[in-house]
């Protein structure tokens, strides 16, 4: 009796101290982090007790943002007593961050339920490293959304930089992901720039860098432009928004299954948590060229990544691509929202920054299942690219229907959850004309055209994904060797997919959620739910959706189709083999291929890839076909770059001689060059 | 006061033969005459460093001539000589090139060092002002020495050469650093010393020699 009293006591403080529990989660995840140090080479020890701890820490993280969002309370700021030298850190809970932190927690769980059961010994880093960097990892993402001075923002930004780098980097040992490391290491490191000149901007000349002394500020329109211009390339480098994206499809294959799902799913995310907490919380003013400059930008790189990921042959790029047309899409809700707040319409702001934020929480949900069954894939057959696997739905029956969830949802069909977003990001593209601007409100609907056509793109891509990898016959005859998952991995799975069909069906807490944000940064949510079978964000008569509907009708349409078939048709299996269509004998490499399903996007979007087609000749014995695909803004934008780094670097080469005199020269001169100055 | 003007006329004699070890350890081509100039630079910082401890009074200056007498006169040129004969380089002579030449640059070079130091002298309060001039070249001339120098084992005498130099000039402008950093700075040397011991070995392993123009081969190409 006492006990339970305490841990109401408990529970109760917790409840009262949202922040201070939050913190604490996140402190927890160090301590988890610490602990791996104790024994690294102990696998059991690292991946049965501390990655399952570390989903416990996940679960609470949810609950404790998610009832701080439901409640509805006040923001709760705390100061450090650590710090910079005079300069402590702030934390601050507010609507915007209990909602990333939510996303957090929920992919935060399945992701590490998955990953106890995923990472194993003699692969890479020693267990209890990558415990370490992956619980840094967790815990600077919570960190950044916690954060209210730019200077404990910078520090778990790059926290977070470097300890996903080192996760990127675990198979440390191959060349090319030494590396796809650096090249995300860079760009990172770009984008931290760019956003520490914002915050620059943004202290407004009182040198005062905490964020409440930021939103205080009273910037020129020119300074709060470049304050965005800078907040945008900065966080866009770390969203993977276009002309940034380079390293996404080369460091999501490079990091384990679990990484790469935290990665697209959480890491993405805390870009898009910065910019919106810049735009719609630090600066003061907003103008709609802003958000018709992130408009363009997030569909461009929505369009962008839906065409790649259509020809990508290797599994995790792909998903790795798809991740990119998604944070497009997010960022086109965003440049939505600020066109919409700027232009005085909070309510349709809302309804763009719902979309926004609700995709948000879908992305990370399904990319994460995703990510994770080209885990087990991956672990199962060794394989990665699409060209080889085939059939898995056999052996992997469990991993099969997860992934189905997730592909449906990414896909858009309702009644999972990435309808729901998709949904209310083109209502909110419907009340465009409504811009008080003039050729604005013309020119912005056909963007809804080209969000349509990149939706339906990466419907076309996941149908690719998925009927290659899962159905068909197996391609490769070491397929039939494919084990199933172990049960953590599927828990895992089970986790994020039930969050998928949870929000489909049921999104009113979701948008209750997203509301709760809504209201701290425009002012404004959207309508309520006319009743708990449906929403209608605008007004019921308008537009509404129920996912309880769908999902009757496909069951009953299911369940009806199978008794027809089962009873009433023949009742019983036959087994005999296909018609073959008159071909004498088939094999399943004659299945359609991923080259082949990507072909006819390949030519219809020529123009956007840099092609090398291989033909082999009619009299070669083994006849060989290769497309080298290669992407024409990073051959435009990337390799001049490069390449002047490089004939920089050769010129002053003849500066290693290689003479050790020489190099003490060197020292020599400058300390006498410099003390000659001191004179 | 007549007794303040006597070890201030001593030091600035101990502090010139500090100078001409310098210019010696410029142009000698023994290692082993290199070492124990060494050996007699430092019992000159001993023997400095004592002296003014004695008329300035301060207890820990006598520590650190102490550490002084240990390191620089007895273990180091010990330890030295050691690895010089396990490597076999007694005999082993250096070709240097343009001594004249050498010797005019490091004239330059103190000239330069007391031009440095007048400023620094003007603000220092400590008997030893007046050596502070020597002391920068002395460091300088070091620097030169481990320039001019092929041999790796010459190379590190330089180093330690040039500490001596620090270590005067510290004792000169502010009577000596604090024995927390002193203590850690000969930790330091004694440390580098044996890790260049080692270095010395695989060096010779590889290359046959002690020569260091054999490492320009390891640069990238």
């Amino acid at each position: 009796m006492h006990s339970y009293s305490w841990v109401q006591s408990a529970l109760a403080t917790a409840a009262a101290n949202r922040l201070a529990t939050v913190s604490l989660l996140a402190a927890f995840w160090l301590l988890l982090a610490a602990a791996g140090m104790m024994r690294p080479h102990n696998i059991r020890y690292v991946a049965r007790i501390l990655f399952p701890l570390g989903a416990l820490g996940a679960l609470a993280m949810f609950c404790a943002a998610g009832s701080f969002l439901l409640s509805g309370s006040a923001p709760e700021t705390m100061t450090l007593a650590v710090g910079l030298p005079d300069l402590p850190f702030h934390l601050r809970l507010d609507a915007l961050s209990a909602f990333f932190l939510l996303v957090l927690g929920m992919a935060g769980a399945g992701i590490s339920t998955f990953a106890a059961g995923y990472f194993r010994s003699g692969e890479g880093t020693a267990p209890g490293l990558l415990g370490l960097h992956y619980h840094v990892f967790l815990a600077s993402m919570a960190v950044v959304m916690l954060a209210d001075d730019a200077y404990l923002f910078m520090v778990a930004w790059e926290a977070m930089a470097l300890s996903s780098y080192f996760l990127v980097t675990s198979q440390h040992r191959i060349a090319e992901i030494r590396q796809a490391g650096f090249l995300y290491l860079l760009m990172a490191h770009m984008g931290a720039v760019c956003i520490l000149l914002s915050f620059g901007i943004m202290q407004g000349g009182g040198w005062e860098f905490t964020f409440a002394a930021m939103r205080g500020a009273a910037l020129t329109p020119l300074r709060a432009t470049m304050a965005f211009a800078l907040a945008l390339a900065g966080f866009g480098a770390k969203a993977g928004v276009v002309p940034a994206h380079v390293w996404l499809p080369e460091a999501h294959p490079a990091a384990p299954s679990p990484v790469s799902a935290m990665m697209s799913g959480l890491m993405l995310k805390t870009a898009i948590y910065g910019l919106l907490r810049v735009t719609f919380d630090l600066l003061h003013v907003r103008f709609w060229q802003w958000g018709l400059a992130a408009l363009a930008l997030g569909l461009f790189s929505g369009l962008f990544g839906a065409i790649f990921a259509t020809v990508q042959t290797d599994m995790k790029r792909l998903l790795a691509y798809s991740s990119i047309e998604n944070i497009g899409l997010i960022l086109t809700a965003v440049g939505l929202a600020v066109l919409f707040a700027a232009s005085h319409l909070p309510l349709f702001a809302a309804l763009a920054l719902a979309a926004a934020l609700i995709h948000v929480l879908n992305h990370s949900l399904f990319k994460s299942i995703l990510f994770l069954t080209t885990g087990s894939v991956l672990h199962a057959t060794r394989q990665r690219s699409l060209g080889k696997l085939g059939g898995l739905i056999r052996y992997m029956p469990w991993v099969a229907l997860f992934a189905l969830v997730g592909t449906l949802a990414i896909a858009g069909l309702p009644p999972l959850n990435g309808f729901v977003s998709e949904w209310l990001l083109l209502q909110a593209f419907l009340f465009t004309p409504q811009l008080p601007h003039t050729f604005v409100n013309m020119l912005v609907p056909l963007g809804a055209a080209v969000l349509a056509l990149t939706v339906a793109l990466a419907a076309y891509v996941m149908v690719k994904f998925y009927g290659i990898v899962f159905l068909g016959r197996p391609r490769e005859a070491s397929l039939d060797q494919a084990h199933h998952s172990n049960w953590l991995e599927r828990a895992g799975l089970a986790w994020l997919a039930a969050g998928c069909i949870a929000i489909g069906v049921q999104p009113q807490l979701a948008l209750r959620a997203a509301g709760a944000v809504t209201g701290m940064l425009v002012g404004q949510t959207v309508a309520g739910s006319p009743s708990v079978w449906r929403i209608a964000p605008i007004a019921p008569e308008q537009a509404s959706y129920s996912g309880w509907i769908f999902l009757s009708m496909i069951l009953c349409v299911v369940a009806i189709t199978f008794l027809a078939v089962r009873l009433l048709v023949h009742g019983r299996v036959r087994r005999a083999p296909p018609w073959d269509c008159g071909y004498r004998w088939q094999d399943a490499r004659m299945q359609d291929t991923a080259e082949g399903f990507g072909q006819p996007i390949r030519l219809l979007f020529g123009a956007f890839f840099w092609m090398q087609v291989h033909l082999p000749s009619p009299a070669d014995e083994q006849p060989r076909y290769r497309v080298h695909i290669e992407d024409r803004i990073r051959r435009a934008l990337y390799r001049p770059v490069s390449a002047m780094v490089q004939r920089a670097a050769d010129a002053v080469s003849f500066l290693q001689s290689g003479r050790l005199a020489l190099y003490l020269l060197f020292s020599f001169l400058t300390l006498l060059v410099l003390l000659v100055f001191a004179l | 006061m007549l007794k303040s003007h006597f070890v201030i006329e001593l030091l600035k004699l101990l502090a010139a033969g500090m100078l001409l070890i310098s210019f010696a350890m410029l142009s000698t081509r023994r290692i082993q005459r290199l070492i124990t100039l060494y050996m007699w630079q430092g019992a000159i910082l001993f023997l400095s460093t004592a002296l003014v401890a004695y008329d300035a009074g301060l207890t820990e200056l006598y520590f650190s001539a102490a550490l002084t007498l240990l390191l620089k006169v007895i273990a180091l040129p010990f330890i030295l000589n050691w690895l010089v004969r396990r490597l076999g380089a007694q005999r082993e002579n250096e070709r240097l090139a343009h001594i004249p030449a050498t010797m005019l640059a490091g004239l330059l070079l103190v000239i330069l060092a007391f031009g440095l130091a007048q400023p620094i002298s003007v603000l220092a309060a400590t008997i030893m002002r007046h050596t502070i001039g020597i002391a920068l070249a002395v460091i300088l001339l070091s620097f030169l020495t481990m320039i001019m120098r092929r041999k790796a084992i010459a190379q590190v005498i330089g180093f330690l050469a040039m500490e001596n130099g620090l270590f005067f000039a510290a004792a000169s402008a502010t009577y000596g650093m604090p024995m927390v950093i002193e203590l850690g700075i000969a930790l330091d040397l004694l440390v580098a010393v044996f890790i260049l011991g080692i270095f010395f070995f695989q060096i010779r392993e590889q290359f046959d020699s002690l020569d260091l123009h054999h490492l320009e081969s390891l640069k990238e190409e």
